[in-house]
Parts: structure tokens; sequence; C-alpha cells
């Protein structure tokens, strides 16, 4: 039988990576002229640098080097420019900004066609507090993505921190509160409202702790009064701030979550009818440099790139 | 498929996976109480895909993969399938009520052979449709299963040795009972669940939101029917009716 490349990786030839390139140039000019400047790292990082914060998408392949360290294989390139901050910008004048496009590697789960190596192309603003960094970084995101020449994508917009404080509102305490959003993230809404519906709540909170991780939508929804209040807080400010060409891109999502443990405040996630999965996603992440030695303010985004190409002929075949 | 695509992406309608099977009679049920017309559904057999009614189907097992892929944008099956392919990206959105199943270990009747097993030999065979549910079962009693997957009548597998026991899903437990095979655990109850795609639910808001509130308001009516008799459930509905044809 003839070699293949493992499961989960494969070969790009000429056509495709003819399209691919021309993809990749157009969300250049835009990162370019953001005023983003490019960066590569290696593919190899030493372990230490990714055990902090890993979530689900944490690095999935180690190895040996010949002197008996651990290597793993970059699982995003958001932890490696944060390593390059801490290292070598230490006293250079904020905010910095990158853009990157690079492989990353994650497992694949079985029986799927996951990718274990998939390129990212993605910027991060390093320093640049909320909300007027997260307002930067969701226009530069709208602008590359109308740059690939995507017409009918939406970008969902939620905050990691609301559904954890309003739980502790309601006094549900730690235990039961990472539980939930456990189930959140398997996106199983029934097995929330069950577990909610067994906790020590009214029957009325039970119903409206439920009802939240449901609620998504225009700029309305951004109006909750009473216990939602205070937990919108920085999605208004976000709101308030940004381009009129991105607003009208913006879905409020109060149940959006990611699978990466080291964001810290507002998340999001990018969605087009060309494709049956997010195409890409990003958020704050205010305390990871710390780890690296630079408590700084930072956000950043990453498109998967050949999803973008998918639902760019996705919408081809839509409008075609 | 590009030309329906298309259609559906501009109008917001969704297109539903409908399993057929056991689910297939209570679903068609649902889907006409909240205005979706079934009857092309209902008189073909082999037809797989019906554009005007936005339904497609095909088997239980498979409503995850199209659903997932963003081919359907809404899908209903058994929270058994959903269980056994627990690794899928998307929404468990409702528990819809019927087709409820029982999850269980059932072993030949007599002295308990897994137990037996276990003690004597250190490890239990398990014959079972749902290998991934059985390893997570006995993962989590920390007891070491040989799982032996099988396609067709599980309940062979005890009853000629092949292993100790079996998982499967039963709801009345007749055929259990037929091939002397008692019911040692209760796993999970399974139902029918709405699931969605994570795109659609995002893009398509307005049409799934409306689908689900008619789903909760068909709910709503079944917990008031056993206590609400008369003027107070049956003929508010039935004037309703009444009034839209007018």
């Amino acid at each position: 039988m003839a070699e293949w490349t493992p499961s989960g990786t494969r070969d790009v030839l000429p056509d495709e990576m003819r399209e691919l390139r021309a993809l990749g140039e157009r969300l250049r000019t835009v990162f370019d002229a953001a005023g983003y400047g490019e960066i590569r790292t290696p593919a190899l990082e030493n372990e230490i640098t990714f055990s902090r914060d890993g979530g689900d998408a944490g690095p999935a392949y180690r190895v040996f080097d010949e002197h008996g360290n651990v290597l793993v294989l970059r699982s995003d390139m958001t932890v490696p420019i944060a390593r390059v901050v801490g290292n070598r910008y230490a006293d250079a004048q904020l905010p910095l900004r990158f853009w990157y496009e690079a492989p990353a590697y994650r497992a694949a789960r079985p029986r799927r066609g996951e990718s274990r190596e998939f390129m990212q192309a993605g910027i991060e603003l390093i320093g640049a507090p909320a909300p007027h960094g997260t307002v930067e970084v969701l226009n530069v995101l709208c602008d590359s993505l109308l740059a690939a020449g995507l017409t009918d994508f939406k970008v969902g917009i939620g905050d990691v921190r609301l559904y954890a404080s309003l739980l502790a509102d309601y006094g549900v305490d730690e235990r039961q509160r990472v539980r939930l959003s456990r189930l959140l993230a398997r996106h199983d809404f029934v097995a929330v409202a069950e577990a909610l519906q067994r906790m020590d709540l009214s029957a009325a909170d039970a119903e409206l702790l439920a009802s939240v991780p449901r609620i998504h939508g225009g700029p309305e929804i951004l109006d909750a009064d009473g216990p939602l209040d205070a937990a919108l807080g920085d999605l208004r400010e976000v709101h308030a701030a940004l381009a009129p060409e991105t607003a009208r891109r913006v879905i409020y999502d109060l149940g959006l979550v990611r699978s990466i443990d080291y964001y810290t405040g507002v998340i999001f996630q990018v969605y087009d009818p060309g494709h049956g999965q997010p195409l890409g996603g990003g958020g704050r992440y205010d305390n990871l440099l710390a780890n690296f030695g630079r408590p700084l303010p930072a956000v950043g985004f990453a498109l998967n790139v050949e999803r973008v190409h998918i639902a760019l002929t996705g919408e081809e075949r839509i409008d075609g | 498929m590009a030309d329906a695509g298309a259609r559906d992406s501009e109008s917001g309608r969704v297109r539903l996976a409908v399993p057929r099977g056991a689910l297939l009679g209570d679903t068609l049920d649902l889907l006409d109480r909240i205005g979706i017309d079934t009857t092309e559904v209902r008189e073909n057999d082999r037809k797989l895909l019906f554009e005007d009614a936005g339904i497609i189907t095909m088997r239980p097992s498979d409503v995850p993969t199209y659903v997932e892929s963003g081919a359907a944008d809404l899908g209903i099956t058994g929270k058994d399938v959903l269980l056994e392919q627990a690794e899928r990206e998307l929404y468990e959105l409702s528990d819809l009520r019927f087709g409820r199943c029982r999850m269980v270990l059932a072993s030949v009747a007599g002295p308990d052979r897994v137990e037996e097993a276990r003690r004597r030999l250190g490890i239990v065979r398990i014959a079972t449709k749902y290998p991934r549910i059985a390893s997570a079962y006995f993962e989590r009693a920390g007891v070491q299963a040989e799982i032996v997957e099988v396609r067709g009548s599980v309940e062979l597998a005890p009853l000629t040795g092949m292993v100790e026991a079996i998982v499967d899903l039963t709801a009345t437990g007749t055929t259990l009972r037929e091939n002397r095979l008692v019911i040692r655990d209760e796993i999970a109850v399974c139902t029918a669940r709405l699931i969605a795609n994570p795109v659609s639910l995002k893009l398509k808001t307005a049409a799934i939101d409306a689908l689900l509130a008619r789903i909760e308001a068909t709910q709503v009516e079944d917990t008031k029917k056993p206590t609400a008799q008369g003027p107070g459930g049956q003929e508010p509905a039935a004037g309703r009716r009444g009034s839209n044809e007018v």
C-alpha cells in the first residue's frame, strides 16, 4: 500500500495553493494597513510555555529533544507571541501589533474529519486595554473578512465572565458553576436546564438562568436591566465604539463560550452561511502576558484559513 | 442541492433532519401540530428530500452528522444517539419528551454473570451497539470491560455465552424478557431531542426561535391536558383552529 499522510493532515496541491495564497495576500493587505507587523515563531516550543493555559484546545503533540527536554507543537500563535513579548519587547512602546499566518496543531477527535494541522491567520494587539483595544481588533476582523471576499458573515460577541458572575449573583456555588460552564461548553441546553432545576433555586430563577445562554441578537439585548445589567457593561462599551460597518455584522450572544482557557473578558466568533462551523474567533486575554513577565492587557483573533476558503466557495454556490 | 441552500439562506428558512424508524411517527405528529405539513413525508417511504416542507429523512444515527455539517439546520434524534456521538459540535436545544427509552445493562436471568466474571476473571465482556456509552459506564464504575460491538440483535450475544451482559436501549422490556434477560442497572433515560447546527442557530435565529416557541407551546398544552379537561383545555384549542380558518 502506498504511504499517505497521517490522518488529520493533508497535502495542498497547486490549484488550491494558488487560491490560499491569494486569500492570505488579501488578509495581509488589511493587517499591514492597520499597522500590524508580521511575526514568525518556531512550530516547536518548550512544554512549559504552553503549560499554564491550554484548555481543550491546548497542545496535543509532544516530543523529546536530544537532551530529554519535552517540546510541544504549538496549538495556537497567541501563546508564542505572548512569550516573544516577554522575551524581546521588555521596554517597547505600547501597544504592540503583530499578525501571522502559520500552521497550528491540535488533537483530532476520533472518527471525524478533523485537522491535526491547520493554517491560522490572525492578529494580536498587546498593551491596549478594553474597550478600545477590543474595538480595534473587531474592526480589523471585519475588514479582513470583507477583504477575503465574504459578504454574508456575522461576528458573535459575548463575555466569558458573564454567565459565571450571574450564577454567583444567584448564590450558585463554585463547584456547580464549573459544572454548568462545562455543560454550556458542550452546548447542551437541556442538561443546563435540568441541572439548574435540581439546584437550590426558585423555579422562576432556574428558568431565568436557563434562558440567559440562549439570548442572542442585536444591540437591543444589551438594554436588559435587573441582574444582567452590570454583567453587560463591557459589551455596551464595545458596542458604543464599533465602526458602523462592524456594528451591522455583530450578534451579541450571552451564551458564547470558547474552548480556550486564557480568555478573560469579551470573546468573539465568526459565522458564515457558507460553512457549517465557525470560521475563527478571539477575545481578550488580559492575564496571559503576566505568565511571561509582562502583565499587559491584550486581545486578538485567529481565522482558520481553510475554513474561510471553504466558506468563500460556499457563498459562491449560494449566490452563484 | 446548491440552489436549495441558496433559497434557505436568503429566506431564513430552516431545513430539518427527521429520523426514520421508531421516532418517525411522534416526530411527524409534532411537526403537524406546529404547522409543518408532513403529508408528503407520510405518503413517501422511499423519498429522502422534501423541499417544500423543508424536511430531509434519514436513520437516527445520521441526524447529528447532517446537522453538524450544516446540511440540515435542525434535527430530531434520540438522546442515545447524542450520547454515543458526544464529540459532535452541535447544540442540544430541547427535550421533546417522546420516544422515551432506557439504556440498560442486562444479563441472563439467574445469578449475575457480570459479577462473577468481574470477581473471577477481572474483566467483563459486554455486547452493545453503543460502544462509547458502554465504555464510559464501566469506566465510571471502575470495572474493566471488553466491549464487543455488534450490529444486529444484541440479545443473542449473552444467550450464546459470547459475552456476560449487554448494554442496550429498551422501551418496554419485552424483547429482553422474551430472551430471558433481566435488567441489572439503568444507565440513562433517553428521549427525543431537538438539535441545531451552531452556525444556523446564530444566523437563522428568527426562524429557529419561532419553531422552538411553537414546540414549547405544544409542551405547555400537553402538561395542561390531564388537569384542564373541557373548557380549560380542549375547547380553546379548537376555537383557535376555527378562527384561523376564517
